[in-house]
């Protein structure tokens, strides 16, 4: 019986780690592909580990690419939405679930029409908007679109409704106004489900493309995906240097999903199955 | 964006929708009551209220309730991107946007190659999230954080760098595919460059990238099936497949119609992978309809791209609605 148990949990890790290499195969191969030269790349029959480690991709990648630049406009432009939804979208929630509030269905069916519209739909007319605001081109016109989304007051609205209305209630009647109460009581107690959402959005805003790539015009506004993808559209030989640049965007978010993978857990328990 | 800008999309499809169609079978929403807050001087906390949801009021209007009408009437219109920043200089030309969409070639091919896309990648998406779930629900403790953390990789990374890293995957001579292929003595195809199998590759590399999501919501499900189910199927010597078929998948339905119809409405809209993998092509053969409709934005042609938007967004709105009529729980 015993021996049943244990074969049975055998097959169980092999299967496990079958599909774990079909799934980490892709990046260990990029991580590695990146340090090596192209020759090496194309080899036949190909190698695992760089048969020389090499930096040259990197140096390539810097020179094609204005790393530094984009970098920085990605990490301004998540900043700002990160910042502007943990607010925002917890003002919101705070109005549906807190205060008397009439209009409150209306407003939540609008940000459940948000949630179902396609992006695509939205591409041409929202950038005629921004270009005729003048903000083409702009970090304003990159981040206008994303500063509230329906997720964050969803998420937000989940939480806040389970924080019990009598506290709310008992500050109001000690004759604390709403933005107090909404600040030093309702806040602190949804750090969790803050640091969910501020992950969830940062990720989202660090991994867009259609959006940015339609504002930005300039390379100089490029975010780092805007700008990989420019590059891929130019590169057709030099791989090495595609795979550095790949390694470059996905590894701030992997390391970030890596250490804090908890609360994203949470955030799709969340908001799949209430 | 088709990862987790998409994703709140069907998150909400899944939540608007079964409130108007499922009414009464699910808690009511809470949203809009507050009676903690009703006799404490309502008038000035209703403007409060007001005041609160003023920033997601004026983004929705500005960003989304505008942008969405001047689509709609965009549509009937000869617009080009020489007309953005006037945008109310341009002429109705009635229903030849429409007209027009309909005899197009390409653009029925984008709607088939969407349609095969959609069917191929939702189920295999599933069903690749579902038997995750279940080996790592199956009784073992060590190393379960690990693979779970494992497999959602892929959906947290940015389709950019995975359509980049999977182009070069999928490369007929430098790429790691063909290269394991030719070491068990396979010529594997040209991938991305033949048309018989850009799509099919395009669909592999969907499901591998979606499948973690669809596990971790199938794990949260699963945990919430009462064992004694499972223990009293044993005990009227129930096989493992029946065991599957009569618990787990009832008892999975929620998660299973949510996953589906959110997937569903993602696949609907992909255009990322092709748009940096192939263009769409070799010869149209994975151009999707958001891909041509950005196409049309691309050569300027708003007013096209715009009728073609609508149409597209008429069939999403329909087919998640379709899918809650279908798959609803059965009360």
């Amino acid at each position: 019986m015993r021996n049943a148990g244990r074969l049975r949990a055998a097959g169980l890790y092999a299967a496990l780690a079958i599909g774990l290499v079909f799934v980490a195969g892709p990046f260990v191969w990029t991580l590695l592909g990146s340090f090596k030269s192209d020759a090496e790349i194309r080899q036949e029959p190909p190698t695992f580990l760089p048969l020389r480690w090499i930096t040259g991709n990197y140096a390539a990648l810097f020179e094609r690419m204005d790393v530094v630049t984009v970098t920085l406009n990605s990490a301004v432009v998540a900043v700002i939405v990160v910042a502007s939804n943990l607010l925002f979208c917890s003002m919101v929630a705070y109005a549906l679930t807190k205060l008397p509030f009439a209009a409150g269905r209306a407003v939540f069916g609008l940000v459940l029409l948000q949630m179902m519209v396609p992006a695509i739909v939205l591409l041409i007319p929202q950038f005629v908007t921004v270009a005729s605001l003048g903000l083409a081109d702009t970090y304003a016109g990159i981040v206008l679109p994303g500063l509230v989304t329906p997720l964050g007051v969803f998420l937000m609205r989940q939480f806040m409704a389970d924080i019990p209305d009598e506290l709310v209630h008992a500050a109001r009647v000690d004759g604390s106004g709403e933005f107090r109460i909404f600040f030093r009581i309702v806040l602190p107690l949804c750090k969790p489900v803050l640091a969910t959402l501020g992950l969830i959005t940062f990720m989202g805003s660090w991994n867009a493309f259609v959006w940015p790539a339609v504002v930005a015009q300039r390379k100089e506004m490029y975010t780092l995906p805007v700008a990989l993808a420019s590059l891929s559209g130019r590169e057709t030989v030099h791989y090495g240097l595609l795979l550095a640049g790949v390694i470059v965007v996905i590894t701030p978010v992997l390391l970030l999903f890596v250490f804090l993978q908890r609360y994203f857990v949470q955030g799709v328990a969340t908001a799949g199955l209430k | 964006m088709s990862g987790l800008a998409s994703g709140p999309a069907a998150a909400g499809t899944a939540e608007g929708t079964g409130r108007s169609t499922a009414e009464g079978t699910r808690a009511p929403v809470r949203a809009g009551r507050a009676p903690a807050g009703q006799r404490l001087n309502p008038p000035r906390r209703a403007g409060t209220a007001w005041l609160f949801s003023a920033p997601f009021l004026l983004v929705f209007g500005l960003m989304y309730a505008l942008p969405l009408l001047a689509g709609l009437v965009m549509g009937f219109t000869d617009m080009r991107s020489t007309d953005a920043r006037n945008p109310f200089a341009v002429n109705f030309v009635g229903l030849d946007n429409f007209q027009r969409l309909f005899q197009d070639e390409v653009m029925r091919r984008a709607a088939a190659n969407t349609l095969f896309f959609v069917v191929a990648t939702t189920p295999l998406t599933i069903a690749l999230g579902l038997l995750a779930a279940m080996l790592l629900n199956s009784g073992i403790t060590r190393l379960r954080t690990f693979f779970r953390l494992g497999y959602y990789l892929p959906y947290v990374t940015s389709i950019i760098g995975i359509a980049v890293a999977w182009r070069l995957l999928l490369d007929p001579q430098a790429g790691l595919v063909n290269d394991l292929l030719r070491a068990v003595g396979v010529d594997g195809p040209a991938w991305l460059l033949d048309e018989r199998t850009a799509l099919g590759s395009l669909v592999v590399m969907t499901a591998w990238r979606n499948f973690g999501f669809d596990m971790v919501v199938f794990l949260a499900a699963l945990q919430s099936v009462p064992r004694e189910l499972y223990e009293a199927a044993d005990v009227d010597g129930a096989g493992a497949w029946a065991r599957f078929r009569s618990i787990t998948v009832p008892m999975l339905r929620p998660a299973l119609l949510f996953c589906g119809v959110y997937s569903a409405a993602g696949f609907t809209q992909f255009l990322e992978e092709p748009l940096v993998m192939t263009k769409g092509g070799p010869l149209n053969s994975t151009l999707s309809a958001s891909l041509a409709i950005y196409n049309k934005f691309g050569s300027g042609d708003y007013g096209y791209g715009a009728a073609a938007a609508t149409i597209l967004f008429t069939v999403i709105a329909a087919f998640s609605a379709a899918q809650f009529r279908w798959l609803r729980p059965r009360t």
